[in-house]
């Protein structure tokens, strides 16, 4: 999970600067760009979640 | 992949290079307010531990920025290498020689661009001691920052101040004045958050810190006039570093500077005071050190926008980043089980992060499309900057194991890694009063 985590905040990331780099129209570049940001925030609640320790290994 | 020239040359007139100079040497109390800040947070019988490690942090940054770090960073008058996507070049590093050789050290602005940054990356590498704190080992830190003043840092940097991609969003596609950070919000403040978030997962929490019921206990700062005493010395170090960083990066002249000061105190005031009656309301009394943090809060998110701000908003600013403190401290410790001793995510990480988005949202210079060269910033922080900083630091405790033993844990790291205490004549507890 948490390199499925990671993988996405970088596809995120590739999203928004392949949206700014190559998309011409103002509109679909902020869509892709909003699109890449929710990606992200997608892949970092993965690897938010797959560092939850466990009480046991806190300890 | 072609070297370019970016845009034209920063004039600055020889009084101007001066005082620019002068407000440079002040930036250093910016490390020292956070080097006491980060003690005073943690336990007793790591504080000369702390200390040394600032020491050690501020030395190996400045190293190993000379060496390596100002060859991937540059200027944003100097050569860069850039890729040509769709007819337009983007500069994404930089092309300047190692060790600074061939670079005429004199009143340029690219020398005070050198001194500043070398001062910088070691603000920047003193924010994950904090999250750090009481378990990180000398040596680990030490291999840390080398890589975050080595590569990570003069990286992104490049792309901000040197010219490099995320500068190039105005010109290139039209997005306002490209993304726009004057004194570190996004450079210096969330990279060294994103590296504190990576640190305190690769490390864990410190024995005891969380109950085998999962709650979080108490393990509260040991001395919070050190605490309060760095916030104040933190206060004239960013008032300079914001200053020198708007006449450097965004060509801010020196008429800018008084309200630049008088921002950065604003946010700084509205942060430390909405966090105090923010935990009187939730907690009956004010907490020293969350007020503190939500002082230092409110300097990170002044720093991008600081020139660019009248004094209303940055008082919004500053609030802002004061309620985001409290409440985003608790989160992270509650829901996520993250052991942030300092609080550096949640001061750094996301009141740069709030800073960056000021700037298209409250500040004069908003154009159009601002907004959306500063999200890209932000994306690119969260989808690249952190993935690195983790990757590192995660490669760094395959080779050399980053968390101290148990033993030292259990003693402390003063005397397991440096044979003595900072308070030798008084008791140091131990873990007595945790949950078992």
């Amino acid at each position: 999970m948490k390199m499925a985590g990671f993988l996405l905040l970088i596809a995120g990331w590739a999203i928004v600067v392949a949206a700014v780099a190559l998309l011409p129209s103002a509109g679909a570049r902020v869509a892709f760009v909003l699109a890449g940001v929710a990606v992200e925030l997608f892949g970092l609640g993965l690897a938010v979640r797959a560092h939850l320790v466990l009480p046991a290994e806190g300890e | 992949m072609t070297p370019t020239v970016a845009p034209p040359v920063l004039f600055l007139s020889e009084i101007s290079a001066t005082f620019c100079l002068i407000l440079i040497l002040l930036v250093p109390l910016a490390n020292i307010g956070l080097a006491l800040v980060n003690t005073g947070l943690g336990r007793a019988r790591s504080a000369a531990h702390s200390m040394l490690a600032a020491l050690c942090v501020t030395a190996v940054a400045a190293l190993v920025y000379v060496i390596v770090g100002f060859a991937w960073q540059g200027a944003a008058s100097h050569p860069d290498h850039v890729l040509t996507v769709a007819g337009k070049a983007w500069g994404w590093i930089a092309a300047e020689p190692f060790f600074l050789r061939g670079l005429r050290l004199d009143f340029s602005p690219t020398t005070l661009v050198i001194l500043l940054q070398m001062l910088s990356v070691g603000l920047a590498g003193l924010i994950p001691l904090s999250s750090g704190s009481d378990r990180w080992r000398l040596g680990a830190i030490c291999a840390s920052t080398a890589l975050l003043a080595g590569f990570t840092y003069p990286l992104f940097a490049h792309w901000i101040w040197g010219g490099g991609w995320l500068a190039q969003l105005g010109a290139n596609c039209g997005l306002g004045r490209g993304f726009v950070d004057g004194g570190g919000s996004s450079t210096i403040q969330v990279v060294g958050g994103l590296t504190a978030l990576s640190i305190t997962w690769i490390l864990g929490p410190r024995r005891g810190k969380f109950s085998t019921d999962g709650m979080p206990a108490a393990l509260p700062g040991h001395n919070a006039v050190l605490v309060l005493l760095g916030c104040l010395l933190a206060w004239i170090g960013w008032i300079a570093l914001n200053s020198a960083g708007a006449m450097l990066f965004v060509a801010a002249g020196t008429g800018r500077v008084p309200l630049i000061a008088v921002n950065t105190t604003l946010c700084a005031a509205a942060s430390a005071l909405t966090a105090a009656v923010v935990t009187r309301v939730r907690f009956g009394r004010p907490d020293a050190s969350l007020s503190a943090n939500g002082w230092i809060a409110g300097l990170v998110a002044s720093s991008a926008a600081a020139a660019f701000l009248n004094p209303a908003a940055a008082m919004i600013v500053g609030g802002v980043a004061g309620i985001l403190v409290v409440t985003t401290a608790d989160f992270l410790e509650f829901q996520l089980a993250i052991d942030d001793p300092g609080g550096a995510i949640s001061v750094h990480a996301l009141g740069g992060v709030w800073g960056v988005l000021a700037v298209a949202l409250l500040a004069d210079a908003g154009a159009r499309g601002q907004w959306l060269a500063q999200l890209v910033g932000i994306a690119t922080l969260l989808g690249f900057v952190l993935p690195l900083t983790y990757g590192l630091n995660w490669l760094l405790d395959r080779v050399y194991r980053q968390r101290v033993e148990r033993e030292g844990e259990l003693q402390g790291m003063d005397l397991f890694e440096l044979g003595a205490g900072a308070y030798p004549e008084f008791d140091i507890h131990g873990d007595e009063f945790l949950q078992r």
